[in-house]
């Protein structure tokens, strides 16, 4: 009795929660006159397979598209590969001052964005980056939060593996690339998930650092969309579910990890 | 990368390693974040358009003091929090309570509450402003056709105590309707995120100490108090700071839901937008920079906060 009054419960709110995705997804397809008019339904009347097409058509989306794969894409190598370098000096090198070094590193973990943007606007202009891929994605390429956790990785790791790598002779650079890397593949998993989605979801720092139609990237593309598209709910809707499309692809394929890799970002903030 | 190093012989082997494996990161946070951190408050010190500006020492801070839209946006922002802030966590905890006793569909809900979190906000805005329009809405139907009227949702800047009381309240009072439903879309896109944290708290308690509780007599809700939130009483806390922190943050939301098309107005103008307004559209670099390194004051007590009484151990078992 309880037991079906809970699953009752859950599934409203599960209702309630997909709910307007689903809407997205009926309304993407609807036609022009269908859209207009306001329905809870979610079937469309007619499926309008054109409006994808349409959609491409209406605004540079192909071109949001790839703006946004090339910088969350670079931003989300870059992050890993100096999270992992660093996190692995810090783990597991000797050298002087290296407590004081990562102390002040985690005091980066605690400077908000807010902190930071107007200098980095006034500094990115002074490099000549204004309006380019550059300005998108060099300020983010090292974050000290990655950097933690990698770390942390690192010095979960017994010991004896890299007791055997220094009898066998192996370097750090070996060790790390080699050995290291594929034994922390989850928190490299964690990591590059974090970086890829935080940059492709920004809104807030490409909105300043870029003006020209052609180097918007998806989410400034989305919020001017909405005012180009005017009362055509139905394109609207159908670019909002072509922006949210590759994370839902990706959080299908790797749910486990986005469901770590929210609780790493837990410790976060 | 087998370079001596010039100071390598009084330096522990790994001296030159190390330096070659950290300046990537170390260079780029310097750059990036250690200097501008420092540069925003020396920006909050100097006056005027852009960067030609002299110097006003406090002068930035005391103009932000007599300005009503700072304050309005101070208030924006703290009606945000004491909105979403407590509703989220309350909410959130319910679900994973029910999740934990779900069985085998506790993975597939978990998926499904969680998926506005991987969703981008600007996105689902979008969505929420289509569901809202006062015309064409389905929600708009379905209030008109329930109470026989309804309101302009995100496009009504009066106040909901002044709709709610019929006019006796002023229009001004208390937060806008507009701002409601912004709360209302937050809350909805950040549960999944608290959910995920509660339900792994929950499955973190020992179940002999519940079951020892019920033994004893104790029904669930006495149960819940006594044991259960007892023992997850970090993660609360843990969870209150990061609900915090990112309600104060929070721009996204407010520029897609509200702002984006520039007839926003300043009912929802939260302190990030005032900011970004105040930087982006008016020049006033240091004045931004100003209330800028005050909101970040408040962040970073809040962050203080919680590696304070947490120390960062709540997911490192």
């Amino acid at each position: 009795m309880r037991r079906a009054a809970l699953h009752i419960g859950l599934t409203a709110a599960a209702l309630v929660t997909a709910w307007p995705f689903l809407w997205m997804v009926s309304t993407a397809f609807k036609g022009p006159l269908e859209a207009a008019s306001p329905s809870l339904g979610l079937w469309p009347g007619a499926w309008h397979w054109g409006n994808v097409a349409e959609t491409f058509r209406a605004a540079p989306f192909g071109r949001y598209l790839f703006n946004s794969f090339v910088v969350s894409g670079a931003v989300c190598l870059l992050v890993t590969f100096t999270s992992l370098c660093a996190g692995y000096a810090f783990a597991r090198l000797r050298f002087p001052g290296r407590n004081w070094l990562f102390a002040a590193t985690l005091c980066c973990m605690m400077v908000p964005f807010e902190a930071v943007f107007i200098p980095n606007f006034v500094l990115v202009s002074k490099f000549g980056w204004y309006d380019t891929h550059a300005a998108l994605i060099v300020p983010w390429c090292a974050n000290a939060f990655s950097l933690f956790l990698m770390r942390q990785a690192f010095l979960s790791l017994p010991g004896e593996y890299y007791d055997a790598a220094r009898v066998d002779g192996c370097g750090h650079f070996r060790f790390l690339f080699l050995v290291g890397l594929p034994l922390v593949r989850p928190s490299v998993v964690t990591v590059a998930l974090f970086a890829f989605l935080g940059s492709y979801n920004a809104l807030l720092w490409p909105l300043l650092v870029t003006a020209d139609d052609s180097m918007r990237v998806a989410q400034v593309g989305l919020t001017f969309f909405v005012t180009d598209a005017g009362i055509r709910v139905n394109l609207l809707m159908c670019a909002s579910a072509i922006v949210i499309l590759p994370t839902v692809v990706l959080y299908f394929v790797a749910q486990r990890q986005f469901v770590e890799s929210a609780l790493g970002a837990g410790i976060k903030a | 990368m087998t370079a001596p190093g010039r100071r390598g012989r009084r330096m522990p082997s790994d001296g030159p390693v190390a330096v070659v494996l950290l300046a990537p990161a170390l260079i780029l946070l310097s750059v990036f974040v250690v200097y501008p951190m420092f540069s925003s408050v020396h920006m909050s010190l100097y006056g005027g358009r852009r960067a030609a500006g002299a110097f006003v020492g406090l002068g930035n801070y005391a103009g932000l003091a007599r300005d009503p839209e700072f304050w309005r946006a101070l208030a924006v922002t703290g009606y945000y929090v004491a909105g979403t802030v407590p509703l989220m966590l309350g909410l959130s905890l319910l679900i994973a309570l029910a999740l934990r006793r779900a069985g085998r569909a506790r993975g597939f809900f978990r998926t499904v509450f969680f998926l506005p979190y991987v969703t981008s906000v600007v996105a689902a805005a979008m969505v929420w402003r289509a569901l809202f329009n006062p015309q064409s809405g389905p929600v708009s139907l379905l209030v008109r056709s329930l109470a026989g009227a309804s309101p302009n949702w995100l496009l009504e800047p009066r106040g909901v105590l002044h709709l709610v009381t019929g006019g006796w309240a002023p229009p001004d009072a208390g937060p806008s309707l507009a701002l409601c439903c912004v709360m209302l879309f937050d809350i909805w896109h950040g549960c999944g995120f608290m959910v995920v944290v509660f339900l792994a708290g929950l499955c973190a308690i020992p179940p002999e100490l519940e079951d020892a509780a019920r033994l004893d007599g104790a029904g669930p809700v006495r149960g819940f108090f006594a044991v259960t939130l007892p023992m997850l009483s970090p993660t609360v806390f843990f969870l209150f700071t990061v609900g915090c922190v990112r309600a104060f943050q929070a721009f996204n939301s407010f520029y897609a839901l509200t702002q984006s098309d520039g007839n926003g107005g300043l009912d929802t103008r939260n302190m990030v937008l005032f900011i970004y307004t105040q930087f982006y559209s008016y020049g006033y670099w240091g004045r931004a920079a100003a209330a800028a390194t005050l909101l970040t004051l408040v962040i970073m007590g809040f962050t203080l906060l919680q590696w304070r009484y947490l120390g960062r151990k709540v997911f490192y078992q």
